[in-house]
């Protein structure tokens, strides 16, 4: 291995060498400084007579001395499944104290496109307990479902929630011997608090979830560049436990936008043509490389379903973060600013937030019969609830028709009954569609028109309509 | 892809530089859009660049450890497509690879580099139908024979295009593969079953005519507010979470083609995975067989190489045009031409060149324009008469409108549908906001709906346009002071137009009846809206209060029509019912 003294240039994150052999895209570079700490680096660009080198760990105190070494392989990690229950930082180094991890394997972090083909369609319903999300915005195994969130909210708690309840009811039901072990959570933490971390921590630890989980941790304070391979190390070993192992993974990633932050350092440092403000042209594509490595592979057992939690700069989606991720994943979770204020736990804006995959993941055999018409009709209301809130501020309640009083009276009481659950509170799909009936009976039966008019007639309380009627007349 | 066919080697190239999907060669001897084999895992490329002695080359596969000094071979052919039969029921990736095959040869579900294979199957036989006899002159393009491909369609075995002609002298049916010659031609010609075409070249044709019938798409408020001719383009722009993919998906699925493209242009992997497993299974309305049997598939997802992104628009159109060419009307879905511009962006940026809008290269509107142009309905060199219909899907971002891949776009296509997120939001589907919309078709198309539907199509489209037109005005009234605060006849417009969103223009995609809707229903339903509007006006002019008339029990019923089976009948009745309850109330 040949080691070179030739750095021509160091600017932030990068290091310029000039080579006399040919070195590989990509390819993974050991930089050693001269009191002989080292630092690795990933090679950006190479030309015939040198490479461009990214350096994980930063380049601060780095001078034209050091030594560079190609090792003339692409960046791998290593990959068993004793990784489960281990804290690792953001370049996979253990820091929990543990033992030396043996890998099974080592595996390339880029990793290579799922094959549309090899693909099986998601469509098994995970039960996160959330009503907001169960009942309106259904996640299932293999999908990918960001958090949009915004500073100041809570996205780690309801990310928590989520990692602590998931269940796929089915499994349940067929044995519970195999259902623990199953379950497998990764959580790649990038350019976070370590008051966030703590609380991560704190939660696994308390629940005992950490046995069942990798964690990778790059720290605000630790080096930007680094993030840049923190969830691809998470997305690795929850590929291999996923479809080597069976395991059903959850990946949590947060935040992206630290992520997507690096992404624009690293472009500006090569003064690279930047698109929407100042994030580089390729950011769609790079994303995409992290997003689409979740899913299910026909024949495989295990599946990889994602969660990354981004924060919205400005609580505004059409930042080109949220933007781009919105385009790539299967829809998105909006915790909403003014429900956080009024108290509402989980703040979950049901109308912007979608599931794609929902709908060939609900229905009979899946979750109940009804559940489509209901998801339906409550939205309709609700957006029609939320509509009418604007002109009441104008014209007061007494100028509103009946009708349209009780669209604002669903809408309040959606809000404080289906989706104000806390934090500690697991609902099953059958509470939650319960739930939304008994708001859905506060209407008169004609202004269900999304529903069919059997599960009307099996599901409607007629009770709840002998009592409006009562308090009309 | 067609692993170029002449493949005497030309001079090799050494690499110069590496950096993502651009490398550069030293010393290669190529032409401009030559396909190239570059670096010892041979991942195929394209010159995209000529300077000197430096040749720049798009990669279309991942180029992690490939480095400077390894060889670059190239093939002297540009980019082409195989054309011939086993081209429907199938799924390619951008540079028509078939997917199928692909995770046979890699063992794996991961899409492994450097393994190529032909775009369709050179060992399977076909049955071979002669169309001709010894002795006929045939030219260029011409149909010499037909091939029974799918249960629905019959592949036209055609003259290439760039062939001579001459008199058949040897000719034959039968059971081929498609390299095997079925017909010889006097000058020695040997025609086969495949052909091949560079996928950056429009197919010849005598001419592009005016498309007068509509391409149906089963969809009521395309069909019945701005309709699509066959042979025309379309837009669908919207922000995410807007519908786009399910309204192309609806498309693929219901419109009467006879073939259709399917591209996912940089799309997600489970979208495509859902047409793949669906497809099979769903019927085409207009045959019953499986929809699979007349679709072709090309599927460049979002984390799928990003030069092969750039490719896979050009790939579907080339089938397209190639199934045009058999006189076929043929459907291509582009989703979505954003990733494609996104595709054009990131490789520009790569090559240093100079930015134009937004950091787009300054030929996005060249290419755009280019590109829909290939679509239409066209008069073939064989006579027979073919269209192409382009339907693409836009991604603005932050669905912004006034970007540039929309503004582009818009300038060159005659429909555009306009996605909606607050329509989304409040679950109306499909979303398409019928105020922004448009479709430059409606008069040429006209004729055709009132010879094969009613009579009297343009007008009742044009009560119900004004209808909503209304709606809109007097919503912003509503806004400020409330429903109950307009004139009777205001609420009752109010009222109707409500029932056209809610019975007419909403539509259930995932209901097993409403999924689809004839012309006729289309009209039936539209015209069941207007019978209450009439009955409803007279009334009021009669002094009955606009709270009874609104309140009758028939009128909820016409949000129910889309999902009748045997609507005729329920519309009747319910017209009736509507009528004679409003005439008891005066």
């Amino acid at each position: 291995m040949k080691e070179y003294q030739t750095i021509t240039e160091i600017s932030g994150p990068l290091v310029f060498v000039e080579t006399d052999e040919p070195v590989g895209y990509d390819d993974i570079v050991e930089i050693e400084l001269s009191d002989g700490e080292t630092r690795r680096g990933q090679v950006l660009e190479s030309a015939s007579d040198y490479v461009a080198i990214q350096v994980f760990e930063g380049t601060e105190g780095i001078d034209r001395d050091a030594s560079v070494r190609f090792l003339g392989e692409t960046m791998k990690m290593p990959v068993t499944e004793d990784l489960l229950g281990r804290v690792m930082d953001g370049t996979g180094q253990p820091i929990d104290g543990g033992p030396e991890i043996v890998p099974d394997e080592r595996r390339d972090i880029v990793g290579e496109a799922i094959n549309p083909f090899s693909r099986e369609y998601p469509e098994e319903f995970i039960q996160t307990g959330v009503s907001a999300i169960d009942g309106m915005n259904t996640l299932v195994r293999g999908q990918k479902l960001p958090i949009f969130s915004a500073s100041g909210l809570p996205h780690n708690d309801l990310a928590l929630q989520i990692a602590r309840q998931a269940t796929v009811p089915e499994e349940e039901e067929e044995g519970d011997d195999d259902e623990g072990s199953e379950f497998a959570v990764i959580f790649g933490a990038m350019g976070i608090t370590a008051e966030e971390a703590n609380e991560f921590m704190d939660d696994f630890e308390r629940t005992g979830a950490l046995e069942r989980s990798v964690v990778f941790m790059n720290l605000a304070d630790d080096p930007a560049v680094e993030r840049t391979i923190t969830p691809r190390l998470a997305l690795t070993t929850a590929e291999y436990l996923a479809f080597e192992k069976d395991y059903h993974v959850l990946v949590i990633l947060t935040d992206m936008t630290n992520y997507c932050e690096a992404l624009r350092e690293i472009g500006a440092a090569r003064e690279e043509v930047p698109g929407r403000r100042g994030y580089p042209g390729y950011m769609y594509t790079d994303l995409a490389q992290l997003y689409e490595r979740a899913g299910r592979i026909e024949g495989r057992e295990g599946s990889v379903t994602q969660l990354p939690i981004l924060t919205m700069p400005g609580d505004d989606d059409t930042h080109p973060i949220p933007d781009l991720t919105g385009y790539i994943t299967e829809g998105q979770i909006y915790i909403d600013r003014d429900l956080n204020s009024q108290g509402i736990q989980p703040p979950i804006n049901v109308l912007p937030s979608l599931s794609r995959l929902m709908d060939d993941g609900i229905g009979e055999g899946l979750t109940r019969a009804d559940h489509a018409d209901v998801k339906d009709q409550i939205f309709a209301a609700y957006a029609e609830g939320e509509d009418l809130r604007d002109l009441v501020n104008i014209v007061g309640r007494e100028a509103l028709s009946e009708l349209d009083n009780k669209y604002l009276d669903f809408a309040d009481r959606f809000e404080e009954e289906f989706v104000d659950q806390g934090t500690d509170t697991a609902r099953s799909i059958d509470e939650t569609l319960e739930l939304g009936w008994d708001l859905l009976s506060m209407l008169p039966k004609d202004a269900l028109n999304r529903i069919d008019e059997d599960l009307i007639e099996e599901h409607y309380r007629e009770d709840e309509t002998a009592e409006t009627v009562e308090a009309e007349a | 892809m067609s692993q170029a066919t002449d493949t005497d080697v030309r001079e090799d190239g050494i690499i110069e530089s590496v950096s993502g999907p651009v490398v550069t060669a030293r010393d290669l001897d190529a032409r401009m859009n030559d396909v190239v084999y570059v670096g010892s895992e041979g991942l195929m490329g394209e010159v995209i660049e000529i300077e000197g002695n430096i040749t720049t080359i798009q990669v279309y596969e991942e180029t992690s450890g490939v480095s400077p000094g390894e060889p670059v071979e190239g093939t002297g052919s540009p980019l082409s497509v195989d054309l011939g039969p086993g081209m429907l029921d199938a799924i390619y990736d951008g540079v028509q690879r078939p997917l199928d095959v692909l995770e046979e040869k890699m063992g794996s579900a991961f899409l492994d580099r450097g393994v190529d294979a032909p775009g369709i199957d050179l060992e399977k036989t076909w049955e071979f139908t002669p169309e001709v006899e010894e002795g006929d002159e045939v030219e260029a393009g011409d149909i010499v024979g037909t091939v029974p491909e799918t249960p629905s369609i019959d592949h036209k075995v055609m003259v290439p295009p760039d062939s001579e002609g001459g008199e058949v002298v040897a000719i034959e049916s039968g059971n081929f593969n498609v390299e095997e010659t079925v017909v010889e031609l006097d000058n020695g010609e040997e025609i086969q079953m495949h052909q091949e075409w560079p996928v950056r070249q429009q197919r010849p044709t005598v001419e592009k005519e005016t498309p007068t019938e509509p391409l149906i798409s089963g969809q009521r408020v395309l069909d019945g507010l701005f309709p699509i001719a066959k042979g025309g383009t379309a837009a669908i722009p919207g922000p995410f979470g807007s519908g786009k993919t399910v309204t192309q998906h609806q498309l693929a699925k219901w419109a009467d083609a006879d073939i259709v493209v399917y591209v996912g242009c940089g799309e997600r992997g489970n979208e495509m995975t859902e047409v793949i497993e669906d497809f099979p299974e769903l019927e085409d309305p207009t045959t019953g067989n499986a929809l699979m049997d007349r679709t072709c598939l090309i599927a460049n997802t979002s984390n799928m190489p990003v030069a092969a992104r750039e490719s896979c628009v050009y790939t579907g159109i080339t089938i397209a045009e190639y199934f045009r060419d058999m006189g076929y009307d043929v459907a291509l879905m582009a989703d979505s031409t954003s990733r494609w511009a996104e595709a054009m962006r990131e490789i520009s940026s790569r090559l240093e060149e100079m930015p134009g809008e937004e950091g787009y290269p300054a030929y996005l509107s060249a290419r755009l324009s280019e590109f829909y142009e290939r679509a239409g309905y066209f008069e073939n060199i064989n006579g027979t008469e073919g269209s192409v219909s382009v339907i693409g899907a836009v991604s603005p971002p932050g669905g912004d409108f006034s970007e540039p891949v929309t503004q582009n776009t818009l300038r060159i296509v005659k429909t555009f549908w306009a996605l909606d997120a607050d329509l989304a939001e409040r679950r109306h589907f499909p979303s398409i906001n019928w105020n922004e919309s448009y479709s430059l078709y409606r008069d040429q198309l006209d004729p055709w709906f009132e010879d094969n539907v009613r009579a009297d199509w343009p007008e009742t489209r044009q009560w119900a346009i004004d209808t909503l037109d209304e709606e809109a005005e007097l919503q912003e009234i509503v806004q400020l002071v409330g429903k109950d605060a307009l004139p009777e006849d205001q609420q009752l417009t109010l009222e109707i137009a409500r029932y056209l969103r809610e019975a007419w223009l909403q539509q259930n995609a995932f209901h097993d009846v409403d999924t689809f809707c004839e012309p006729e229903k289309t009209y039936r339903i539209m015209d069941a809206a207007k019978t209450y509007n009439d009955a409803a006006f007279e009334a009021l002019d009669a002094g009955v209060p606009v709270e009874e008339i609104t309140d009758i029990d028939a009128a909820p019923r016409l949000n129910r029509i889309g999902v009748q089976e045997d609507y005729n009948e329920y519309i009747d009745d319910l017209e009736d019912d509507i009528e004679s309850q409003l005439r008891e109330l005066y």
